[in-house]
């Protein structure tokens, strides 16, 4: 029993290990998804974290050993988050054509991004480090953690807001767009990113390369525009219910 | 391949370094992203090699942010002293901002394409 344990102790450091259940967690998450022709519950990245969650408290491994196991994945989000300038420079056009339409969803989606989860929070009774940690959850994590923390707010909690919100949206977009009947696929592109950031963007290129393109136009953008409005509307806000 | 890699890794350096000496509220990757489609227009498209690894790089952009994810699970303690109250503000705010975003600009969109229409329609003898 100690040599098997003291045998994973060791294996469980080697990273290839978790790079490749990973991967085999997506793949495992993907098939399912596609088999249940694509029933939006059984969303990849949500069968994939779940899965491995389950997999690491089962076998009792702290996160932080799979974390710098799975690291070299984690990394290659700043390369593909700029692999986003393809679809987007191809889409250009129509960015021009459509600049004003949206520029308002911008502000507009900013605006309601984070006045909802206020307005929500508020009504449910999170506490004023809470609202600051979910203010800025619509945004990709990087941004979201330095405008929680400047806010006075929980960054690691931020950081897992983020998260959820854009599994959240992946999951529940194609069911809101179907009800609202939403068929533009620049209007579900866009409001994927603006309002669950690059998860969302991944659900997106799913849906067509236009709807990518204009995901990943809103992430940034809203990911700019969060940065700036953030500490007006929480003053604003403070200065109305604190 | 290795081109396009290197041209894609090379911005996103370059977007990471602009963004902390200017000390940008902007992540060095959204910087790299729009540094890249600036460098598109200037050159008025992009090589081949750059648009494949893209390509290849963003087809399973998903897998990406499993890492980050099963992160969730060390914050059991965090989320459960607040418990619900926080997951419903969650859900039903990036519901909302989803489907506001959404029913919005697609009425713009489709008011700026009859606009458009009208104009063409106008202009024919």
């Amino acid at each position: 029993m100690n040599t098997l344990w003291l045998l994973w102790l060791q294996l469980s450091h080697i990273p290839a290990f978790w790079i490749a259940l990973t991967l085999l967690a997506f793949g495992i998450g993907d098939a399912l998804y596609v088999r249940a022709g694509g029933f939006p519950l059984l969303n990849p990245v949500l069968i994939s974290v779940l899965l491995l969650i389950s997999l690491l408290l089962f076998t009792h491994v702290p996160y932080p050993v799979y974390f710098a196991g799975a690291q070299p994945i984690h990394m290659l989000l700043g390369p593909a988050t700029v692999a986003l300038a393809i679809p987007l420079y191809s889409n250009l056009q129509r960015v021009r054509d459509y600049a004003l339409p949206l520029l308002l969803a911008l502000l507009f989606g900013c605006v309601l991004g984070i006045v909802s989860a206020l307005a929500c929070g508020q009504l449910f009774g999170l506490s004023a480090s809470s609202l600051a940690s979910i203010a800025p959850k619509s945004v990709t994590t990087p941004i979201a953690m330095a405008l929680a923390q400047h806010a006075g707010g929980n960054v690691s909690l931020a950081a897992g807001f983020v998260i959820l919100t854009g599994i959240c949206g992946a999951v529940l977009a194609v069911p809101i767009f179907r009800l609202l009947r939403i068929e533009h696929e620049i209007a579900q592109g866009f409001a994927l990113g603006m309002a669950a950031h690059g998860v969302g963007t991944s659900r997106a290129i799913q849906l067509s390369e236009t709807a990518g393109a204009f995901s990943g136009l809103a992430m940034g953008l809203n990911g700019v525009l969060t940065s700036l409005l953030l500490s007006v509307v929480l003053g604003s806000w403070w200065s109305v219910f604190g | 391949m290795l081109y396009g890699i290197t041209i894609i890794f090379a911005t996103l350096f370059a977007g990471e370094a602009l963004s902390r000496l200017l000390q940008l509220p902007i992540p060095g990757a959204v910087m790299g992203m729009l540094l890249l489609t600036l460098i598109a227009i200037l050159r008025r498209g992009l090589d081949r090699r750059v648009v494949d690894a893209a390509g290849a790089m963003l087809r399973y952009l998903g897998v990406l942010f499993i890492p980050a994810g099963v992160g969730l699970m060390t914050l059991g303690d965090e989320i459960g002293r607040q418990g619900w109250a926080l997951l419903a503000t969650l859900l039903i705010s990036t519901v909302i901002t989803m489907a506001g975003t959404a029913w919005m600009l697609q009425h713009l969109l489709r008011r700026k394409d009859r606009l458009n229409k009208n104009a063409i329609q106008d202009e024919l003898p």
